[in-house]
């Protein structure tokens, strides 16, 4: 059955070679199946940008729109509420927002394009509950050092008016600002810079 | 033994080659021009057929986006083809909802975005260039490759009005369409005949794009198709026979 | 260096004294013998393994984005089981990949298995002593025919629908009972959402579960005895007096690995093919029809099963029924099936392989492909006098290859069958 001459060198190189053939064959079949994990077409056009109207927010109101499936707020801040602003600097963990949490655009002190005007994702960094808005200022709960804010109501988080965190919460970061852009005064698009 | 593989494959390709969109009732079907390559047909044929089908019809597994596919910016496609209460990423959906069409029509509308498979695009160039006068139907039209059809000739302003022509040649009779009306895309000509090439154009722009729509993929299909068949073919193929042939020397 | 050498022995080792790998590998792979002489028509056994596995692969990530709900979309004519399929062409990256070898997938498994019971016939492969391995092939090929009528439910188009509806009502032919059990089946009074649901949990669950353990049996029962070959010799007859080897059997691994593997690689690229270039093969593997969603009102006008079903069907057509009841045709369907699991039984001939059977046998056989290729023809076509007629003939001849098998095979001259397997 066996003959003694039989080409090893041969034998072995078919062998890698068709291997290596086998497994890109494995590697293209493979494509499609990976591909199909990811977000379909339908999932991209339902997480497209999202046009909001903001002629009638008033000052200090905030609304809740959805874009992703995510809660995302648009708050006008009052004059009051900026000024206070920078009043929570020393009891914040990342006053500056050097984690990047936020588009280019907005890496200022308001963490917003219009000062006014600010735009974020409504979801906690801590464990993604939706924080709630508490624009009041010393409530009872909050203590007396409380300038208005997002509390967290699962683990108590605390942010300030531009979603900043506060030291000793359980929440690591700043909330996250989306990209967004004006289309007009009165029309914001988020979810696209 | 070879013989009964010989014939084996013979039955397989006589059974493969029988016609399967039997569905045109016995009437000879029209070539249509497909060509899913050609771009601005389909651009020609989208429009078309956003503005005079999507009334009626749905293409409900087709996305407004999709068209980027054939060539289209998202501008080109939100300024053209769209109302203005769509989104670009919804499917093309009708206004009007499937019960009231039903009230219409007698029958809903169907959805449009598979017809092409389902009907096959030939069918469809024939059956919309097959419209004629026909005064005992409700809608006053009539068709040649789908009889008593409750949809009304949508394309009338621009093909004209045709009339059928019955012909009694010994058994047979013979079914003519002539125009008797040109319409915006049609004319006749000196010799009697109407031309009415301009207007096959755009009902075959239209099916090339229902075609398209029918399977967006298909392009791409093909085109990755030539890549795998080839390194099998040319690859995998000539090693692992090389392989089988190797070990294969041991063997007495 | 030598410590790290041994790493993988001593892994191997450990395992092997808990489960019995290395033995098992031994039994059924590197230390299998198979006959030397193996031909094209064996190649078929293996594919079908191959197909099962992308069967099994590509309906898992199918199962991942379709939704067996037959209710319509709000506004539409359109249920959301056929808009999650056409959902997984369009919008799924990679879906229509998927969707495409999953239905090229279910026509290439009946090509292939048909040529492997083919081969079967062919051979005799079915006589002595492997008879459990044919039974157990036989039910595979039950399960396939049971998995197939309920996968083409779930696109629920207009084909899905009326054929469902058309099978479904075969049931209720029976006398008494039929008409109960065709509501038992459809869990409704019309194939509708219910049905689709306990279709879809047969088709993705039950049946393949069954399959799988069919599958091992086959198997099993296959290295038991070992394997036929095309000279219908039995190998173990000639051993070598010092190992116990079979003269003509050669290790599976790496013979017919190798071998196995360029078949592999063949069928691909017909596989392939087809996928990319054809998917709906002209209308036999995906028909027309079915592009358009199910609507319970409205009948196509040519119901057709899809081709593999088609020899059986023009079966059941071409019976006329008796005594006020259609039942016999559904008895002839059935019948039809089964028969060809009586095979050991009714070849009495002294040989196995059609290379050493006389002229009558192979007279016979012609004449049962040729029924065969003809029903299944006929059964993809809209009934007409003649085709009844023709249907009726083919199906006699079909039935009376095996009813008279025990008669032809035993006067039948057959030829002298060598004592070691031939290669050619």
């Amino acid at each position: 059955m066996s003959d003694q001459q039989v080409d090893n060198s041969k034998r072995r190189f078919l062998l890698i070679a068709t291997s290596a053939a086998g497994g890109a064959a494995v590697a293209g079949v493979a494509v499609p199946f990976i591909a199909s994990f990811f977000p379909s077409e339908r999932a991209k056009a339902a997480g497209a940008s999202v046009e909001v109207d903001i002629s009638k927010l008033e000052p200090g109101q905030k609304i809740t729109i959805e874009w992703r499936g995510k809660p995302v707020w648009v708050v006008k801040r009052t004059p009051e509420m900026l000024t206070l602003l920078p009043k929570n600097d020393p009891k914040l963990a990342d006053p500056t927002s050097i984690v990047d949490h936020q588009p280019l655009y907005c890496h200022n002190a308001t963490r917003s394009i219009k000062p006014e005007i600010w735009v974020a994702v409504g979801v906690c960094t801590h464990l993604g509950c939706s924080p709630t808005f508490r624009p009041d200022l010393a409530p009872a709960d909050l203590g007396p050092e409380w300038l208005g804010g997002f509390y967290c109501p699962c683990h108590g988080s605390k942010f300030d008016l531009a979603g900043r965190v506060f030291l000793g919460v359980p929440a690591p970061t700043n909330l996250i600002i989306p990209e967004h852009k004006y289309l007009s005064d009165t029309r914001l698009l988020v979810g696209e810079a | 033994m070879k013989k009964i593989i010989n014939h084996l494959l013979f039955a397989l390709l006589a059974a493969v080659s029988i016609n399967s969109h039997a569905a045109g009732g016995g009437v000879a079907l029209d070539k249509a021009p497909i060509d899913l390559r050609n771009a601005e047909s389909l651009q020609r044929g989208a429009q078309t057929f956003v503005n005079y089908c999507l009334s009626c019809h749905g293409a409900v597994a087709m996305r407004y986006n999709r068209l980027e596919g054939i060539g289209l910016t998202q501008e080109q496609i939100e300024k053209n083809l769209m109302f203005t209460t769509d989104k670009i990423g919804n499917p093309m959906k009708v206004a009007m909802d499937a019960k009231e069409g039903k009230a219409w029509f007698g029958a809903t509308p169907p959805d449009l975005s598979l017809i092409a498979r389902s009907r096959g695009s030939d069918w469809l160039y024939t059956y919309l260039r097959g419209f004629y006068r026909d005064d005992t139907r409700p809608t006053g039209w009539n068709n040649t490759v789908f009889d008593k059809v409750g949809m009304p000739n949508v394309l009338w302003q621009l093909q004209g009005q045709q009339i059928l022509e019955v012909k009694k040649e010994g058994e047979h009779e013979v079914h003519t369409l002539k125009l008797a009306q040109p319409g915006l895309l049609t004319r006749g000509t000196e010799s009697g005949g109407y031309d009415n090439k301009e207007f096959d154009q755009r009902v075959g722009d239209l099916v090339n794009f229902m075609t398209y729509m029918s399977e967006p993929a298909q392009v791409k299909r093909e085109q990755i198709g030539y890549a795998v068949v080839l390194f099998l073919l040319f690859i995998l193929v000539p090693l692992t026979y090389l392989l089988k042939k190797e070990y294969w020397k041991d063997i007495h | 260096m030598s410590k790290l050498d041994q790493v993988p022995e001593k892994v191997l080792g450990w395992v092997d004294e808990r489960f019995p790998l290395t033995s098992t590998w031994k039994a059924h792979i590197s230390e299998y013998y198979a006959p030397k002489n193996f031909n094209f028509w064996y190649f078929f056994g293996s594919l079908a393994m191959m197909v099962l596995v992308i069967q099994i692969v590509t309906g898992i990530f199918l199962t991942m984005n379709y939704k067996p709900d037959g209710n319509l979309i709000p506004g539409t004519n359109i249920s959301v089981a056929f808009a999650s399929v056409e959902y997984i062409m369009r919008d799924v990256a990679g879906g229509w990949v998927i969707r495409y070898m999953h239905s090229t997938g279910a026509s290439m498994f009946f090509v292939v298995v048909y040529l492997h019971m083919f081969r079967g016939l062919i051979y005799g492969s079915y006589q002595k002593p492997r008879e459990l391995i044919w039974i157990f092939g036989m039910m595979i090929f039950l399960c396939l025919m049971a998995e197939a009528f309920l996968g083409y439910l779930l696109p629920w188009g207009q084909m899905s629908f009326w054929g469902a509806q058309v099978i479904v009502n075969l049931f209720a032919s029976i006398p008494v009972i039929g008409p109960d059990l065709s509501e038992l089946i459809r869990g409704d009074f019309v194939v509708s959402d219910a049905t689709l649901n306990r279709f879809f949990a047969l088709h993705v669950i039950a049946v393949p579960l069954v399959l799988l353990a069919l599958v091992v049996a086959h198997l099993v029962a296959l290295h038991e005895v070992g394997s036929n070959n095309p000279d219908g010799v039995d190998i173990k007859k000639n051993k070598d007096p010092k190992t116990g080897i079979p003269l003509d059997g050669i290790p599976f691994h790496p013979y017919y690995t190798v071998k196995d593997i360029f078949g592999v690689s063949v069928f691909l690229v017909v596989f392939t093919a087809i996928l990319f270039f054809a998917p709906e093969m002209n209308g036999y593997f995906l028909e027309a029809p079915n592009f358009d969603p199910a609507d319970a009102l409205k009948t196509p006008a040519h119901i057709a099963p899809v081709w593999y079903f088609t020899p059986f069907y023009a079966i059941l057509r071409a019976v006329p029924s008796f005594f006020g009841s259609q039942v016999w045709g559904v008895l002839a369907m059935g019948a039809a099936t089964m028969i060809i699991a009586a095979l050991p039984w009714l070849d009495r001939s002294p040989v196995k392989s059609i290379r050493y059977r006389g002229p009558i046998y192979k007279f016979a056989l012609t004449l049962f492909v040729i029924s065969f290729l003809g029903l299944g023809y006929l059964g993809t076509q809209a009934p007409t006098t003649i085709g009844t007629i023709l249907s009726q003939v083919l199906s006699v001849i079909y039935f009376l290859f095996f009813i008279a098998m025990p008669w032809y095979t035993k006067i039948d001259k057959t030829k002298p069958v060598p004592d070691r397997v031939t290669m050619r």
